[in-house]
């Protein structure tokens, strides 16, 4: 008998059964192949546009995902320096050897974790409630809690050109029946369909005929731990390419024999439309004359280079052409083939904010079963999964992000309540407040509830809270130091160069004009303070109106998300309601306004008709 | 459950025809008891049938009434409408015998509730029908109509597809940054789109203010002094449209008042007789009372007197009339003139009203001055409710911090969150939802991909 068993050893998985066995729970992580642990089967890569603010998410609640990437890196890269603060986010290339080594390393390490290698073909049930798990060769194991993990492996199909064979990445086994089984206790089974393109052995690579793409010179950690561990002068790099006009040639006399344009014609999957394959890129862009490609390295231990971009599911004998024509790659050695996955998911509106289930209780889903898909998507739902799993167990309130104070919480929210049709990535234009969810405030924004549940050890949140301290004394320092126009000052400024002073200001008022840094404030004030507490007080002055605005915005929102919708309501009391309407409100069972108003399909009209009826039916009760 | 409600759909006594609605559940069996024809249970919906409303074997009215069964009907229930021959007292007595029969007396725009809840219409085409109802004249019907059938809308949509292409492109460049083949957006090209914008919501607002007054009409007094011939003017300009001039009950013959067309665009008269009520003062004209009638309006017509030198009080009054549109009609032009006017801005109109002369000047003066000949037929493209009016102001002043934006050099990110509120609030004018529409544009405009 565990407290928690958790199925599968993804990335979901990894963060859930850490939570749980850090919080102190017995934690039992099942396992099709402990040696696939923590894997990365698509793209080397850890971070990105709002993937990367996730992961510094991920660490400021005390999960694993930044400190393992920090203690694997090839290369490391901050997003979008140009573009404005609230986008920057960091992008590492990832050694595919190293982060799972080190991330089957730290789960060995702890102490209320065991993890065991078979496949969970059922749930054991009873009244709704999630029991245990039944294992393929029949054996049960029985927790309080239930935490399903499972990738791609319900149900996976690999398809190459017209071959569908059952199995998961690497030749894996899925499982086959369990999706089933879900359906059968209540669940909607949705399938999905994802890609990933060839690797390349590196010594058929002609690298003069591409262009390099290096790292930052300047050190980074996705981790608040702050410690480095790769060598900033010695990364590996990546390399850019374009696709010719023989390669689109290529696809377009061979489209046909694509498992998605014919080859195979029982596709139910639906795709990514952030991530189309290269024919689908082809087909839908055909006035573009090239594709941009990226040459990834894998790991230092071994000659794949991953070839972003060129996802695709023709057979074999066209892959080979197709990858011939590209530049540099004439004489490649296509170590894997490129191949489509098709998968079964549950539907994420099933799903409270908690990530339990509404169907079973103590039954918990993270990562690519509830439709999405990225490696930091899962891990952040996973640790989300573990936390409220614990904290269930431990009779708290589950730890529910909003949307104006994390990507996870925005990725969450839009899981339950809109609902997905194609495998979800975030993106930046899915938060409406993210200035408010910055790279440099992830851990401002969400240590103390790391704290509170128990995953922030003591030191680190003393550390936390001197920062915080530091950041407050040096605001409240620039506010109360003065300069004037003294000639030494003046001639300062006129080197910057900026205006010069007519009367005295605050160096706080100073540091808003754009062409002032940091770098100028300490020319009149000598402070020594890290790199990162400088950016953020740089952020909060300079654009101190903006981040009001969208304070007050959220402020409207966590209004509405405030007003509780009874968990008892009936919708087809209400009169007048649009069909539609009726039909989301009942399955996604909204637990605020703020919540029903973002469902697609209910209008502000259906939304007045609720609160009067709310405030007909139970308010004069009180 | 809910009741059947009935008005009078036209305005009173106008038209030749006037129309009664009625609308619930029980329409088809209320109206039955009033009526001598065809079974009304039997005949197909949107059909229209002849024959007499009946009030105890006694003939009411000889109409025409119309069947439109739900659901599919203005307000998605059972709908007839009685074309009664009008005339006030007949067309009140068909409405009675409603109401008699189990109808209720519906409230003001209780059918485009009905039709709004009921899911028939969205909120802009609902405010377009409240319009609709209120409309007085020709040409403030048709920007009803217009607004329904969704000219507004489209001009609203034309704004926002400008925007979300940049929006998207910005969404695209921050979410896929290694992808350098796809356009980068500088901020010389946020600037250009905020100039558009710019230009386009000012064009609009500017519309929109003309077209309120074509909706509510163009409210004008006639100030003067007394026996400057403010009546036979205002005799004059009513007498020529056939208009109704009432007097307001209970201030006998304090203001007169009444409406005229001007090319189909409602002049709201007032004269301003009652300020002569100060006979036992010296002032003669009473100045503080006509600046307050000048407040509430939207054209003053200042008549003088050709033969008399301007008084000190009607020289305060001009003083005082600030940029209010305002015409300065010189009446008794046909006499010798004594007047010296002091140098104004104001356009002078020379009239004579007993001999019905400049009148045609006048009115053309009063088009001029609205802009009202530019106002095409088919160009109703503004917006005519408060709501959206404001909506769109506030769309202005982010437009304005955009500007100052740029000038400060805010990166560009930031200046997308204002672009984002634009395109958020543009929405709500139409009342349009819009959660995924956004991604969904990014991924049909852009290609990206592993």
């Amino acid at each position: 008998m565990y407290d928690v068993i958790v199925v599968g050893g993804g990335h979901a998985g990894c963060e859930a059964s850490l939570a749980c066995a850090r919080k102190g729970h017995k934690t039992l992580l099942v396992t099709g192949n402990i040696k696939n642990i923590a894997d990365m089967p698509c793209n080397p890569s850890i971070g990105g546009s709002a993937k990367g603010i996730v992961v510094r998410e991920i660490d400021a609640l005390g999960g694993e995902m930044g400190r393992n990437a920090d203690k694997s890196l090839l290369q490391m890269k901050m997003l979008n320096v140009a573009k404005g603060p609230a986008v920057q986010a960091l992008r590492a290339q990832a050694d595919k050897i190293t982060y799972p080594k080190n991330m089957l390393k730290t789960l060995r390490e702890e102490k209320n974790l065991e993890i065991k290698e078979s496949l969970v073909e059922d749930l054991i049930v009873e009244d709704k409630k999630a029991k245990g798990v039944v294992l393929e060769d029949g054996e049960k194991i029985f927790a309080s809690s239930i935490i399903l993990t499972t990738g791609t492996y319900l149900k996976a199909d690999i398809l190459v050109g017209s071959t569908r064979t059952r199995e998961g990445p690497h030749g894996e086994r899925p499982s086959n029946h369990l999706s089933d089984k879900l359906r059968e206790y209540g669940f909607d089974i949705i399938r999905l369909k994802t890609g990933t393109p060839q690797r390349i052995d590196k010594n058929s690579i002609d690298f003069s005929k591409t262009k390099e793409e290096k790292g930052d010179s300047t050190a980074h950690t996705f981790s608040f731990d702050n410690e480095i561990y790769y060598d900033v002068d010695n990364q590996e790099p990546c390399h850019l390419i374009y696709t010719q006009p023989e390669t689109h040639q290529i696809i377009r006399e061979n489209l046909e024999k694509s498992s998605m344009y014919g080859g195979l014609s029982d596709i139910k999957g639906v795709g990514p439309r952030y991530c189309p394959s290269i024919e689908d890129k082809i087909v839908r862009f055909a006035d573009k004359e090239r594709h941009q490609l990226f040459l990834e390295p894998e790991s230092l231990y071994y000659d794949d280079i991953y070839l972003q971009g060129f996802s695709t599911s023709m057979p074999r004998d066209v892959q080979e052409k197709m990858v011939h024509s590209l530049p540099g790659l004439e004489h490649a050695k296509i170590l894997k083939y490129a191949y489509a996955i098709e998968y079964d998911a549950i539907d994420s509106k099933q799903l409270k904010q908690s990530l339990e289930t509404k169907v079973l209780e103590n039954l918990y889903t993270a990562g690519q079963i509830n439709g999405t898909s990225g490696y930091e998507e899962a891990a952040c739902q996973g640790l989300i999964a573990g936390i409220n799993a614990s904290l269930k167990l431990e009779g708290k309130e589950p730890l529910i992000l909003k949307r104006n104070e994390a990507y996870i919480g925005v990725l969450i929210d839009d899981l339950v309540t809109k609902g997905i049709i194609d495998p979800y990535r975030l993106l930046t234009s899915r938060a409406e407040y993210r200035l408010l969810l910055r790279h440099d405030n992830a851990d401002i924004r969400l240590r103390e509830y790391g704290y509170q549940v128990g995953l922030v050890p003591q030191e680190k949140y003393d550390k936390f809270l001197l920062k915080k301290k530091k950041i407050e004394e040096v605001k409240e320092l620039l506010r109360t130091t003065k300069i004037t126009p003294l000639e030494e000052t003046q001639k300062y400024l006129e080197t910057i160069p900026t205006t010069t002073l007519k009367d005295g200001i605050s160096l706080y008022e100073f540091l808003r004009r754009p062409e002032v840094t940091f770098k100028h404030i300490k020319h009149f004030l000598p402070l020594t303070i890290d790199r990162e507490i400088e950016e953020l007080i740089t952020i909060d002055i300079k654009y101190e109106g903006y981040i009001e605005k969208a304070n007050k915005e959220a402020a409207k929102m966590v209004d509405l998300d405030n007003k509780k919708i009874p968990s008892d309501i009936n919708y087809d009391a209400i009169h007048n309601l649009a069909s539609e309407a009726k039909q989301k409100l009942k399955k996604i069972m909204p637990t605020s306004i703020g919540q029903a108003l973002r469902i697609s399909g209910v209008n502000p009209a259906d939304i007045s008709l609720i609160m009067v009826y709310i405030k007909k039916e139970y308010h004069h009760e009180s | 459950m809910k009741d059947t409600i009935a008005a009078i759909s036209t305005a009173l006594g106008v038209g030749a025809i006037s129309i009664i609605r009625v609308s619930g559940e029980d329409a088809i069996e209320i109206v039955s008891k009033i009526w001598k024809g065809k079974n009304l249970k039997d005949v197909p919906t949107h059909t229209i049938h002849y024959g007499f409303i009946v009030s105890q074997d006694k003939t009411i009215d000889e109409v025409l009434l119309t069947v439109m069964k739900s659901p599919k009907t203005f307000t998605k229930e059972d709908i007839i409408e009685i074309n009664s021959h009008g005339g006030i007292a007949t067309t009140n007595r068909i409405l009675e015998l409603l109401l008699l029969h189990g109808c209720r007396l519906a409230e003001p725009g209780e059918f485009t509730k009905r039709a709004f809840l009921n899911g028939r219409i969205d909120l802009i085409e609902a405010e377009g029908v409240m319009d609709l109802i209120s409309a007085k004249t020709e040409k403030s019907r048709n920007l009803a109509i217009n607004q329904m059938t969704g000219q507004v809308s489209n001009l609203i949509h034309e704004l926002r597809n400008q925007l979300v292409e940049v929006i998207s492109n910005i969404e695209v460049n921050i979410d896929y940054p290694e992808y350098e083949d796809i356009e980068v957006v500088t901020i010389e090209k946020i600037q250009k789109t905020n100039q558009y914008l710019k230009a386009k919501i000012e064009e609009i607002l500017k519309k929109s203010e003309t077209g309120s007054l074509i909706k509510e009409g163009i409210k004008t007094v006639i100030v003067g002094k007394p026996n400057v011939g403010k009546s036979s003017l205002l005799n004059r300009l009513l007498e020529e449209e056939k208009a109704i001039v009432t007097d307001i009950a209970g201030t006998t013959r304090d203001i007169v008042e009444g409406d005229i067309l001007l090319d189909g665009i409602l002049l709201h008269m007032i004269d301003t007789a009652g300020i002569r009520k100060t006979r036992d003062q010296v002032e003669s004209i009473g100045v503080k009372k006509s600046l307050e009638w000048i407040k509430k309006a939207d054209l003053v017509l200042f008549v003088l007197n050709n033969e008399e030198e301007m008084t000190l009080e009607e020289e305060e009054i001009l003083k005082q009339i600030g940029d209010k549109p305002t015409i300065l009609i010189i009446n008794k032009s046909d006499l010798l003139a004594k007047l010296k006017l002091p140098e104004l801005t104001f356009p002078v109109v020379p009239i004579s009203a007993l001999k019905n002369e400049g009148i045609d000047e006048l009115k053309e003066k009063i088009k001029e001055l609205f802009h009202l000949e530019e106002i095409e037929q088919s160009d109703y493209t503004y917006l005519s409710s408060a709501r959206s009016i404001s909506l769109l102001k506030k769309c202005q002043n982010i437009v304005e911090s955009i500007e100052e934006g740029i000038e400060s050099q805010v990166p560009i990110d930031m200046l997308e969150i204002d672009l984002k509120n634009i395109w958020n609030l543009l929405g709500e004018i139409i009342g349009e939802t819009y959660t995924e529409e956004l991604v969904d544009e990014i991924f049909s405009r852009f290609c990206l991909g592993k």
